[in-house]
């Protein structure tokens, strides 16, 4: 139990965050760490490749149907996956009503109370998207998460969701023991990707620990609802992923202290790099039909 | 008009007045769409019948007057058990009210308890900056020793996160950093007010105890658990222990804050476990509780410590009393005293002296699951029987052992316990399978009043009868206090039933 390191995967939705966080505890699970995967999405999708299940009965689901949590146990929520990684989805409400934020609450107590972590070497979470309420910095609360690793791209709106969730970390991370791990840039082949994470980060006072390359392979595998570890153990990007599994092993208690940065920043780092242009002034607010006319007269 | 200054009416008479009896049929008549009178008794008493019952029972997605209350009710009985503790709760003003009318109803004292105000834009932004106002407020303005903050549901849905605010209201200067302030959370919608006592309790013995070295010395902790009667119970407890001679820590000690004298001085804050006992109680042999169901937490938490543990339920009676005091002996080492020996057999005279009249008499009883398995054992010891049992905040292990209190008993033959069960439930049972007497808190007053069932008041909140806190219900003497309430109850009836002159008064009613 002294042992036990808890991680936590973050990003903006789409960005790949669930399929990276299991092909990584797969490849742990291969190192032989015993593995809990709490999944604090309300898709519950963050189990799939895993169980080789469509999605899981959720804690909150099935304590919806007992009538309270307090009816349920802990067998009835957890589902034991490739290399015997232990799953458990907290669920959430559907689109548009209740508090998935108090769903990520309400099932890590359940979970805490009920001693699932007896036993684990390592417990990670994958929480959804960018922090957006109390609820999903459940996981970073102190004695919970000691490092997060935030799933990113060179996308603007996935740096923009990196720099939010730094902001969420540093919160917690002068009160407790959370630290940023590192950020995880998971490949879209936009302009020099490579060079905009490793500068994100530096600016972010941590590194990228991985730059995972696009591989079809992980869409194939992903079609038989397995992660690439297990679907094709031999190929490069099985590989890529324990590299960064071993890469994250070896992490631990170095996290930092992040230094998130402005939205002006933010943009001036694009533009260092050339992804984004100087605006000029002149042209904001004006028609298509303006800005002929005035070319016309120049 | 009926009301005038030379000669102002009570409530009580006002309102029958014939304007305002007018008032109200025309109200009735105009406004409220009635159904015929015959129509109304028809449905009131099929209510009354099996076929409603197991409807009722069947019910699913509905409670109706539960006989339970919130978590940070039990938080603030907890908090303010302890010297010069202030309990904070972070979260909206109107629960805050409740918790202090709720108490000063009970136990006729005011109850000091602050709130962190949260509103509308604290449950948007989150309540940090609450907490940092509240916490600086609260320290200069009541000056108390310690600030014991809970939770209620709003501060609990948007996630607010207790150990990072205080230590940003901290870092921030609301209170100096060496400044107790304990904390739990405690969701209104989660449990009853005795998971909030218990959360409560293990948070601040967290606070106190985590990360320092254990010295055991022989010394007992007792925790009471929440209870209605703290203030009779929790002096009766000192007074055996004085008369055994027990080195003993009461912990969330609040009987001297709940029964401040009127000497014209005010007291915010007074009696109660000091911090350094507290703190000493890590290094104690055992930690006994009342009350199981109030301490799962608080007695895992000192087990964990490497103390020994005791947990009763809430004990009432004879071989309760004579179970608590042999533990407590073999714990300390010390014998019980010739003095409780004396209480036990005038207890045991006193059961034999009223016996023809409580025993085969059939109860109903509800309340905390402590309180009920006590008083279930009691009343099986006086030959009586405890027909319907119910608590709602009792689970599935609270049901087996009132089962197994049935079964050791040959009265407890054709008993019934009835968990997570509501008071309409309790309005079924009373319909259906009548008995002679409920025993419950205020609210069974409308059961009363329906079902035509006295109630005899036992448990918390008990507002329409005055002082009944004082008097303890544990020990021998506190039994007493029991099997009083319950035989002048029973002598009520019996005088109600024979108080015709010349027709119902064939006996000798003076003696009993």
């Amino acid at each position: 139990m002294a042992s036990l390191r808890q991680i936590a995967f973050y990003g903006k939705g789409g960005i790949g965050k669930s399929t990276t966080s299991q092909n990584t505890l797969a490849a742990l699970a291969d190192m032989g760490q015993k593995i809990l995967i709490v999944g604090c999405d309300p898709k519950a999708d963050s189990t799939r490749l895993i169980l080789h299940a469509k999605a899981q009965d959720t804690i909150l689901s099935l304590a919806a149907e007992a009538g309270s949590v307090e009816d349920l146990e802990l067998d009835d929520v957890m589902k034991i996956g490739y290399k015997d990684i232990r799953c458990v989805e907290s669920g959430g409400p559907e689109p548009g009503v209740g508090c998935a934020g108090r769903g990520v609450i309400t099932s890590i107590n359940f979970l805490e109370e009920e001693g699932a972590y007896d036993g684990a070497d390592y417990v990670s979470y994958d929480v959804l998207g960018d922090v957006v309420c109390g609820g999903f910095a459940m996981p970073i609360r102190e004695n919970k998460a000691q490092e997060i690793y935030i799933v990113m791209s060179g996308e603007m709106m996935a740096m923009y969701a990196a720099n939010n969730i730094s902001k969420g970390i540093l919160k917690y991370a002068n009160s407790g023991g959370v630290r940023l791990g590192g950020l995880v840039c998971n490949e879209r082949q936009t302009d020099k990707e490579l060079e905009l994470a490793e500068s994100l980060a530096k600016k972010l006072n941590t590194k990228l620990i991985h730059f995972v390359p696009r591989d079809n392979v992980v869409q194939h595998a992903e079609l038989r609802r397995m992660t690439v570890l297990e679907y094709a153990p031999d190929s490069k990007q099985a590989d890529e992923y324990r590299q960064l599994a071993k890469k994250i092993h070896e992490n631990g208690g170095k996290g930092t202290i992040p230094t998130p940065i402005t939205m002006d920043e933010l943009e001036d780092l694009l533009m260092e790099h050339g992804i984004m242009k100087k605006v000029d002034e002149s042209i904001i607010g004006k028609t298509a039909a303006e800005l002929a006319a005035a070319a016309a007269a120049a | 008009m009926s009301q005038n200054t030379e000669h102002v009416l009570d409530h009580f008479d006002l309102f029958r007045q014939p304007e305002y009896v007018e008032m109200f049929e025309n109200k009735k008549k105009n406004y409220e769409n009635p159904h015929p009178a015959d129509k109304f008794e028809e449905i009131r008493d099929w209510t009354k019948t099996w076929e409603y019952r197991e409807k009722n029972f069947a019910r699913e997605a509905l409670t109706v007057n539960p006989a339970k209350a919130c978590q940070p009710l039990g938080a603030v009985f907890a908090a303010v058990g302890f010297e010069g503790t202030l309990p904070f709760v972070h979260g909206s003003q109107g629960c805050v009210a409740y918790y202090r009318s709720h108490f000063s109803r009970h136990f006729k004292e005011p109850s000091s308890c602050v709130s962190s105000s949260m509103t509308e834009d604290a449950a948007v932004f989150g309540g940090l900056n609450n907490m940092i106002d509240g916490l600086a407020n609260a320290y200069n303005l009541y000056k108390p020793k310690m600030i014991a903050v809970s939770t209620t549901c709003m501060a609990e849905v948007i996630g607010d996160d207790l150990n990072g605010f205080i230590q940003n209201a901290k870092a921030k200067g609301s209170v100096p950093p060496e400044f107790d302030v304990p904390y739990a959370h405690t969701p209104a919608f989660v449990g009853s007010h005795v998971t909030g006592y218990d959360n409560t309790l293990k948070g601040i013995l967290e606070h106190f105890w985590e990360g320092k070295e254990r010295a055991p010395n022989g010394k007992i902790n007792f925790i009471g658990g929440f209870d209605g009667y703290t203030v009779g119970n929790l002096r009766e407890i000192k007074r055996m222990f004085g008369l055994m001679d027990v080195d003993a820590t009461i912990l969330a000690d609040n009987s001297e804050v709940w029964d401040t004298p009127a000497d014209g001085q005010f007291r915010m804050y007074d009696g109660g476990t000091t911090l350094e006992d507290a703190k000493l109680a890590l290094n104690a042999k055992a930690t006994v509780s009342m009350q199981e169901f109030c301490t799962e937490k608080s007695l895992a938490y000192a087990a964990s410590k490497g103390q020994e543990i005791a947990a009763f339920n809430h004990p009432v009676g004879v071989a309760a009393t004579d179970k608590f005091l042999m533990e407590i002996a073999r714990l300390s080492g010390k014998p019980i005293s010739a003095e409780l020996e004396k209480e036990r057999g005038r207890l045991v005279d006193a059961i034999a002296d009223s016996s023809a009249h409580i025993h085969g008499k059939k109860f109903a009883v509800y309340g905390d699951p402590d309180l009920t398995l006590g008083l279930t054992a009691f009343l099986l010891e006086l030959g009586a029987e405890p027909v319907h049992v119910l608590a709602t905040n009792g689970n599935e292990t609270w049901a087996n052992k009132v089962q197994a209190l049935f079964d050791a008993s040959p009265f407890g033959k054709g008993c019934h316990v009835y968990a997570g069960k509501d008071l309409w439930h309790m309005r079924s049972l009373l319909f259906t399978e009548p008995v002679d007497f409920l025993i419950g808190n205020t609210y069974g007053k409308y059961l009363e009043r329906d079902t035509g069932t006295p109630l005899i008041r036992i448990g918390f909140p008990i507002f329409d009868r005055h002082h009944h806190h004082r008097y303890p219900v544990w020990g021998y003497q506190g039994a007493m206090n029991v099997l009083v309430w319950i035989l002048d109850k029973i002598f009520d009836e019996m005088d109600k039933n024979t108080n015709v002159p010349s027709k119902t008064d064939y006996s000798y009613d003076i003696i009993r």
